[in-house]
């Protein structure tokens, strides 16, 4: 396992395990004792593969789901514990999510998508926070498209909107589930070059899931997983 | 924009207006309903209060008078032992309530009373010519009686007036008689008879009394009906009419006599009334129920059509609470906006009955108009049912797995 020494941990994951439909005939075990740590402005790719837990450890690390047991520390908070309330906070304050579909919200614009969270914390938009979203999508080659709805855009656009919306609370860690896996060849690598680029400009930390051979090796570090254990954690 | 549900009201907003067509065809579910229950209410209160106008057109709301005569024993009976008996009833004379003129001043000061007026009747006959009619003889002080019936506005030939030696009379009995405003009758009660002036014609919406009422002074009927300064009952008129039953009570606990409420003496038509109250309310509830299935069936499917956005909204950090708040929002706002059309178009079905459906004089039936308090609370409960309709759609979807929504 890539620790480094000296570099303040961001996530700190300790014998996490997950088990679905514990108890039943069907149950299964997903994740088996796994142990990972990132730290902050680090750009990992997590790669393995089809059913080998990557998206499962991604929610879990995203606080979309719970682990059956084990330890798992966010910028040294433990998680495991934490109610419903505790986590929705955490996840609005702490993370950004970049999902492979886009999962932009349909009814509103790009630029209402991307000052959406500020508006659920606050219940409005200030205008620095206009601006901040305006310049963010101005950042990702959107600033002809602000008041487009997500079906007048393209998959790389929608992309770039998805990743614009995971920045505006400037959190520690974004997490990117396959979030290549539906463009094309030009898209794919324009969308990953932004994010990149937000990664080098604003040292936020991206745990991204991919397939994409190619795509992972312009990462900072390789964690490969197999059977819901980690089989290569490594520099690239 | 305000921070107050700032975020849930726009997502709330947004989500309805994207739902176009099935937003609108429940808002209009929602007006149909409102509409329903708004013009069901205005039509029945509209015909009660048109119903008891014409009851209590020539009705006093109470009337006190002395108690009836009753058959004593001639002896107690001794203690241990029955006895059997059959008492006839006695005849009631026509007898004057005691000290009235005391108790007028002491009713007046009731705030709950709005006039009180001394009576005397009884039965005579009105001659002229040949005719001869069997009237119901009220001598009264015009003033008073006025303030209890109303009677001025019913008059609809002549001035009404009541000095010595003039009378009022119903329009069917001045037909009866072949006289008008002016003309002369004679009014004998037994042996004693009284030539008077007709000085008007009363309409007392009940065709009857119209043919039977002869309204004298007050001392003309106390001499032809031979009870000199007595004053057979005392008419009462409230201010709330429907108060008048407690009220009746509370006096009777007070004062030694024979006192009845118009409920009492209209039991049949208290019945109609109360059973076409229940009727509209179970309509009203029926309407409402209805309304409440088809908001929450429209957000049920609206949950099962947003699962992904609230996924996402989820997993950007919106909490169970906001989520349960948004489809709150989204059945409140249908229920107001229904409401509000359904107002409007309750107005436009009242319109339609007041210029449409007239009685064969060509007049309207009734008159029938939507209150503001009714419409405001009839809007109130639509679109609390509107909210509480959401409950279960947005239950459901404050409980949905982000992780889960969002895979599909």
């Amino acid at each position: 396992m890539n620790q480094a020494t000296g570099s303040q941990a961001l996530i700190e994951i300790s014998e996490v395990r997950k088990t679905y439909n514990a108890g039943l005939p069907n149950e299964a075990e997903i994740l088996h004792g796994l142990t990972l740590r990132v730290d902050r402005g680090e750009f990992v790719a997590l790669i393995g593969p089809s059913g080998s837990g990557k998206s499962t450890l991604l929610n879990i690390v995203g606080l979309l789901e719970r682990m059956t047991s084990g330890s798992y520390r966010l910028q040294g908070e433990e998680m495991n514990g934490l109610d419903d309330a505790e986590l929705t906070l955490r996840r609005r304050t702490k993370l950004g999510f970049v999902f492979q579909f886009h999962h932009l919200l349909p009814a509103f614009t790009a630029l209402e998508n991307v000052t959406m969270p500020a508006l659920m914390s606050e219940g409005r938009v200030s205008d620095k926070q206009l601006e901040h979203a305006r310049e963010l999508l101005a950042a990702v080659g959107l600033e002809n498209a602000m008041d487009k709805r997500p079906a007048e855009l393209s998959g790389g656009m929608q992309q770039r909107v998805a990743i614009a919306r995971a920045l505006v609370q400037q959190p520690p860690l974004v997490l990117a589930d396959e979030p290549t896996g539906n463009l094309d060849t030009a898209s794919s690598d324009e969308v990953f070059a932004q994010m990149r680029r937000m990664h080098a400009e604003r040292g936020i930390s991206f745990v991204v899931v991919t397939h994409d051979p190619r795509l992972a090796a312009r990462c900072d570090r390789l964690v490969e997983l197999i059977d819901g254990r980690i089989a290569r954690d490594e520099g690239t | 924009m305000s921070s107050l549900l700032g975020f849930e009201l726009r997502v709330a907003l947004r989500f309805l207006r994207e739902g176009r067509m099935q937003t609108l065809l429940i808002i209009v579910g929602v007006a149909a309903g409102v509409a329903v229950i708004a013009y069901i209410s205005a039509l029945i209160s509209g015909l009660q209060s048109s119903t008891l106008t014409k009851t209590l057109g020539a009705q006093a709301h109470i009337t006190i008078r002395s108690p009836d005569d009753l058959v004593k024993p001639a002896a107690l009976e001794a203690t241990g032992s029955t006895t059997l008996t059959e008492t006839q009833p006695r005849a009631q004379r026509l007898r004057s309530v005691a000290n009235w003129q005391a108790l007028v001043p002491l009713l007046e000061s009731m705030p709950a009373i709005a006039g009180v007026s001394p009576t005397v009747s009884g039965a005579g006959l009105a001659l002229r010519g040949e005719a001869t009619q069997a009237i119901a003889l009220t001598g009264v002080e015009l003033d008073r009686y006025d303030r209890v019936v109303g009677l001025r506005s019913k008059v609809i030939s002549g001035t009404a007036r009541l000095s010595p030696g003039e009378s009022i009379i119903g329009r069917e009995l001045a037909v009866d008689l072949g006289v008008r405003a002016g003309d002369r009758l004679t009014i004998q009660t037994g042996t004693i008879s009284e030539s008077v002036r007709v000085t008007a014609l009363v309409d007392l919406g009940v065709r009857e009394l119209n043919r039977r009422t002869v309204i004298v002074p007050l001392r003309s009927a106390q001499n032809l009906l031979g009870l000199p300064g007595g004053a057979t009952s005392l008419d009462i008129t409230v201010r709330d009419v429907w108060s008048a039953q407690l009220l009746a009570q509370d006096m009777r606990r007070q004062f030694p006599y024979k006192i009845e409420s118009w409920q009492e003496s209209n039991a049949q038509l208290v019945s109609a009334l109360n059973a076409q109250s229940v009727s509209t309310a179970l309509i009203r509830g029926v309407v409402l129920v209805v309304v409440v299935l088809g908001i929450a069936s429209v957000l049920v499917v609206s949950v099962v059509q947003k699962r992904r956005e609230i996924g996402i909204l989820r997993a950007m950090g919106a909490t169970r609470g906001q989520i349960l708040r948004i489809f709150l929002l989204q059945g409140a706002v249908v229920g107001a906006l229904g409401s509000l059309l359904g107002i409007l178009l309750a107005v436009a079905m009242i319109w339609l009955f007041t210029a449409f459906v007239r009685g064969s004089d060509g007049l309207p039936l009734f008159n029938i108009g939507l209150q503001l308090a009714t419409a405001i609370q009839v809007a109130s409960i639509a679109t609390v049912c509107g909210v509480l309709a959401a409950i279960a759609p947005a239950r459901r979807a404050a409980a949905m797995d982000p992780a889960q929504a969002i895979r599909i």
